[in-house]
């Protein structure tokens, strides 16, 4: 049994505000792959305070085309509705790629992309290919609604700047971050499936002709956040497209990246990924240019 | 604190007020005495749980029972067919020799069960991202997708032999 203490289902975002406000220690709950495996890791933050469950929010779901281009995406969505979408397939294919190497098929069915954010695991699958689309997290909470960028979404491995009462409602990706990029993503980790990665990077670049026009790279498990590379991205601008471009933008990643050793890798073999996954990911984005 | 649920289980429509602590894996076990479905791992890492809700595989360890309320869920112990038959995919586990211990099978038998009523044909490839959330630490794989591919090329075809690619079943 989980170690909690009551648990309310709120079926509108303005229950779930009533809901949070009568009882301020409440956590929420979305698809429970990770809240509910932290709750029975006995994790103090975990335990014994009662749950509100979010799933059935209809503001947090759908995924929609606005009239600008801005891809609009609830929070509620499951890794296999966003691996699926015709929309997301069409507009943001990294996000399907990525998406659709989280865990296996029964994580996948329930846990969300919201809920991956806001778990805020420094390897979260989804948050690599969010940080290159520049991807706008709507929060809204009794205060009402504001808009944050993800990379000012996050504080720390587990820590968010949602305050008590606010819930991450939606990602919102305007079309100049999606037009014309191509992307790719890679989980590096020791199995195909039912991992985490012991790395992960994801690339989203434009090209001109023979030069890169435009590099987005961000690293997943390179350090306590997800991170982009802004000393690589930079140099990348307007350069040619060769090997030797590509083995630099590598080596420039070491700049922004802050590999530990863990029990699931050691620094040394992360630092020779970083330099090794962003050509990689470079090149099978441009394949299909 | 217990929530009274509704729910379909099985085919059955039943109720239940549960304990807001349980998983559906203990809800299943203990109230419902259904052990059919295993608990592996606890944590949703290897999918023995797995449980069909509204037509999704899902690890019954980390989903709580009170989630429950409304769903229509499927346990190992309503797959056979209503004459008491073995399910075609039952069948085909028996027939491709893919049980050794058998604790996976439950978990292994509802995702493939689901995997062919979502894919009107299967290769092997799909086969094997399709079961990948279910561990198998005693078959190493092949024969459990042998069976599926068997199950799958019988409702196609429903052949006298089926030839698959690491040996014939004869029938």
């Amino acid at each position: 049994m989980y170690d909690i203490t009551d648990y309310h289902e709120a079926t509108s975002l303005a229950e779930f505000f009533k809901l949070a406000a009568a009882d301020p220690k409440a956590r929420i709950v979305a698809g429970g792959t990770d809240t509910l495996v932290k709750s029975r890791a006995e994790v103090p933050a975990f335990t014994g305070m009662a749950l509100i469950g979010i799933t059935r929010i209809p503001e947090l779901q759908g995924i929609e085309y606005q009239a600008d281009g801005t891809l609009s995406i609830g929070a509620l969505n499951t890794f296999v509705t966003i691996e699926h979408d015709p929309l997301i397939q069409k507009y943001v294919p990294l996000l399907s790629q990525a998406v659709s190497l989280v865990g296996g098929p029964q994580t996948r069915h329930m846990g969300t992309i919201g809920g991956n954010i806001c778990n805020a695991g420094p390897a979260a699958d989804s948050a690599p290919a969010l940080f290159t689309y520049n991807t706008i997290c709507e929060i809204q909470g009794p205060d009402g609604i504001k808009d944050i960028p993800i990379a000012d979404f996050y504080r720390g491995p587990g820590q968010t700047i949602l305050k008590p009462g606010e819930v991450l409602t939606r990602f919102k990706i305007k079309a100049a971050d999606y037009q014309g990029f191509h992307g790719h993503y890679t989980k590096f980790a020791r199995r195909n499936a039912l991992d985490i990665a012991n790395l992960s990077c994801a690339a989203l670049v434009k090209v001109h002709g023979e030069q890169i026009s435009d590099l987005r790279l961000c690293f997943g498990a390179a350090g306590p956040t997800p991170l982009r590379m802004p000393v690589a991205e930079a140099y990348a601008q307007g350069k040619a497209l060769t090997d030797a471009t590509l083995a630099q933008i590598g080596q420039l990643c070491l700049r922004d990246t802050h590999d530990i050793t863990d029990w699931r890798d050691s620094k040394a073999f992360r630092d020779h990924l970083v330099t090794v996954l962003p050509g990689r990911d470079i090149t099978a984005a441009l394949r299909g240019a | 604190m217990k929530h009274e649920i509704n729910f379909t289980l099985n085919g059955e429509a039943v109720t239940c007020a549960v304990d807001i602590r349980k998983s559906l894996l203990e809800m299943l076990r203990d109230d419902f005495e259904l052990t059919g479905t295993k608990e592996g791992c606890g944590v949703g890492e290897c999918g023995a749980c797995s449980v069909i809700i509204d037509g999704r595989t899902v690890d019954s360890c980390i989903y709580l029972a009170v989630w429950a309320d409304g769903k229509a869920i499927t346990t190992i112990e309503g797959i056979a067919q209503a004459d008491g038959q073995l399910a075609p995919i039952q069948a085909a586990f028996i027939e491709a020799g893919a049980v050794q211990c058998g604790f996976c099978i439950p978990g292994m038998v509802l995702a493939s069960d689901q995997l062919l009523k979502d894919h009107a044909q299967l290769s092997r490839a799909e086969i094997r991202r399709g079961l990948s959330g279910n561990m198998c630490r005693c078959t190493g794989y092949q024969k459990i997708i042998d069976a599926v591919q068997l199950a799958d090329a019988k409702r196609q075809a429903d052949p006298k032999t089926v030839v698959l690619p690491h040996f014939n079943i004869e029938r």
